[in-house]
């Protein structure tokens, strides 16, 4: 038996992974949970269900994504072999649409006309418009005021697909005060709408089930590894905000003992600083946010504290409930990376492998920087490459003194 | 006894139905909050709700946000709250007060401090929005311990069965909320509350208030002829945000929405 075979009996019949997790929500939407925990669970069980699901992976999302060997960036670091897990040539650009099919067909059975989501970057965002405007569902994306500035694109092909964006001016303006109002929108709409949530956070069922709409990505790369390398890897890194691709690509690996896991967080201007969404990498205290209780950065009076990041996707004060366990546990390594790390690494891999990466995605790579000369050249590390870079293009330009 | 089945036991014998106020604490400043629960006992609360402000309020409407945004900006802390029940217990020994707010300001002081202090301050019940009787496993001992009312909310979602377990778990009163939505919402149908009130009081003894939806004296009484008691939030938060920079102007205000309540709840 593996040191950590109990991981994959978590969570609990309430949602618990230790003392993380849960469900911490108004009475409200009590009965909305309930009734999603009930239609999950038979579905999860359901061959129709899952031929279903597998057949939009192969056919609408285009899975499965290769396993891609970056030689000449391996060769340049100078140690272990990187292999990229390709989530950026999913439909629509990253490992956020396998979450969001899987969503919507839970929608779809539950008979609800209407989805809302809540996007940071706008990946999940779009992820959501792209599904609703193929199964014809109303869709309302509630996103920060301040990230409606920084991802116009995303913004604006959202308004293509259909849906409607609303900008949130409370608080910090971010992924926590979008997340915040679309639990609004929720209690108020819960008869007729299907909260679609982008990462492995919320109230249970939601961190159950997200992870096993992405853990698509992490059999994939655990078999394509057998295939293409003959082995398991040694190393697996994955950028973290709410943590949906790390857990995505990591739990499939989570009893094979042998298998290093680095989750990276957004250090911001450096975890030494306070200027940063990295709560795992920092120690931040126990808290209770969005219906889960995870490692939550606030003040000492237990208000929430603003964050900062580059990446728009991981500006997140909390982290996933199960990743909070496996901190704990000691499974996972948490680390993060800073900004100008991160834009060295969002540089070094498109100049070097053609292959523009998100901003979020970089945080990843610039933990490889770090991980990987400290490996021989016949060990193996998979990323995560959990996302396409054009949306931060205009972020990039900005930095380069260029406007458009 | 509690204060707040004292102050139950006491309506009922009068005849007359609770009048529960909310207001967010150290909105617009701290050290306000303490004149404006005066203010209210006088215009006629029965019981007062002080909101711990908190930089997320999931379940409250922009009405309540701004207020929370209010009072942070003016540094207000939970522990603050403490001191402001202890002050206002030093001229008003009766007046049941409940702390309503979110879990993540009592998780970070810690479930016993939190309860410590609350006794010693002179509150009398605690209700978290964001925690259902099934995660208040660990909580709710620790406030029963301290001699604290664990209050909890019912929706209009809520089924038979969750209900029967909150009122199990429950004490001092049931809150029920009116409708689906934050607080602050629109409008609120007395028959239709009175349809969902009608099976709780088979299955408890606890008196039940109604909340979110009631702005004036006519929604008030209207709760009242259906309800043990009438909780009312976002319409006073409003006479506060309306004369935030004038804080002098906004307890005759408050004693006006209140007064008017009370007069047509008692009429």
């Amino acid at each position: 038996m593996t040191k950590f075979s109990d991981l994959t009996r978590l969570p609990d019949a309430r949602g618990h992974f230790g003392p993380y997790g849960g469900r911490f929500v108004s009475e409200t939407l009590s009965f909305a949970l309930d009734e999603l925990e009930k239609n999950y669970a038979a579905m999860r069980d359901d061959p129709d269900f899952q031929a279903e699901f597998d057949y939009d992976l192969a056919h609408f999302v285009g899975r499965p994504s290769p396993l891609y060997h970056a030689k000449r960036w391996s060769d340049s670091l100078g140690g272990a072999q990187i292999w990229l897990k390709r989530e950026d040539l999913n439909h629509t650009g990253a490992h956020k649409v396998n979450n969001t099919v899987g969503q919507a067909l839970l929608a779809k059975k539950s008979g609800k006309p209407r989805v809302i989501a809540e996007t940071g970057a706008g990946q999940h965002g779009v992820a959501t418009a792209t599904v609703a405007a193929r199964l014809g569902l109303q869709c309302e994306v509630y996103m920060g005021a301040a990230d409606v500035e920084r991802q116009k694109l995303n913004v604006y092909r959202m308004h293509l697909l259909g849906a409607k964006v609303i900008p949130v001016d409370s608080g910090t303006r971010t992924l926590k005060d979008a997340m915040n109002e679309a639990l609004r929108d929720w209690v108020t709409n819960v008869d007729d709408t299907f909260y679609i949530i982008g990462t492995v956070a919320g109230p249970h069922p939601y961190p159950l089930l997200v992870r096993d709409f992405n853990s698509v990505a992490g059999r994939e790369a655990r078999r394509q590894s057998l295939e293409q390398i003959g082995r398991l890897p040694d190393a697996l890194i994955a950028c973290v905000g709410g943590g949906s691709n790390a857990m995505g690509l990591f739990y499939p690996f989570v009893e094979d003992d042998e298998v290093a896991m680095y989750g990276v967080e957004a250090g911001g201007d450096g975890v030494e600083t306070g200027r940063h969404a990295a709560p795992l990498a920092s120690n931040a205290p126990r808290g209770v946010l969005h219906g889960n209780r995870t490692y939550l950065m606030s003040d000492a009076a237990g208000q929430v504290s603003d964050t900062h990041s580059i990446s728009a996707g991981l500006d997140y004060p909390g982290v996933g409930p199960e990743h909070a366990l496996w901190k704990d546990v000691g499974r996972v390594n948490y680390v993060a990376a800073n900004d100008q790390q991160v834009l060295e690494a969002f540089r070094e891999l498109t100049h070097m492998e053609g292959i523009m990466p998100a901003l979020e995605t970089a945080h990843a790579l610039a933990h490889a920087k770090v991980l990987a000369p400290t490996m021989r050249p016949d060990q193996h590390i998979v990323i995560n490459l959990s996302g396409r870079g054009d949306k931060d293009i205009m972020t990039v330009a900005k930095l380069d003194g260029i406007e458009f | 006894m509690n204060r707040i089945d004292q102050r139950f036991a006491e309506l009922k014998a009068q005849g007359r139905k609770a009048l529960i106020p909310y207001i967010t604490a150290g909105d617009p400043g701290p050290e306000h909050s303490v004149g404006f629960m005066h203010a209210l006992v006088e215009a006629g609360a029965d019981i007062i709700e002080l909101g711990v402000p908190f930089s997320d309020p999931m379940a409250d409407g922009p009405v309540i946000q701004k207020a929370c945004e209010r009072a942070l900006s003016k540094g207000t802390r939970l522990l603050d709250l403490f001191d402001m029940v202890r002050e206002f217990r030093r001229t008003d020994t009766t007046t049941p007060v409940v702390l309503m707010g979110y879990l993540n300001p009592v998780e970070r002081i810690g479930y016993d401090a939190f309860a410590d202090a609350a006794a010693e301050a002179g509150v009398d019940g605690v209700l978290t929005v964001d925690m259902p009787p099934e995660e208040a496993v660990e909580f709710g001992p620790i406030l029963k311990a301290r001699g604290l009312a664990s209050i909890f909310l019912v929706a209009p979602t809520t089924s038979n069965a969750r209900a029967a377990t909150i009122c199990a778990h429950g004490e001092g009163y049931l809150y029920y909320v009116s409708l689906k939505g934050v607080t602050g919402s629109a409008s609120l149908n007395a028959e239709d509350v009175a349809s969902h009130l009608a099976p709780l009081r088979e299955m408890t003894e606890l008196p039940l208030c109604v909340g979110f939806g009631i702005r004036d004296g006519a929604s008030a009484a209207a709760v009242a002829q259906v309800a043990d008691g009438v909780i009312v939030g976002s319409a006073l938060v409003n006479r506060i945000a309306d004369s935030a920079d004038d804080p002098a102007a906004i307890a005759p205000q408050l004693k006006a929405v209140l007064g008017e309540m009370r007069q047509a709840m008692d009429a």
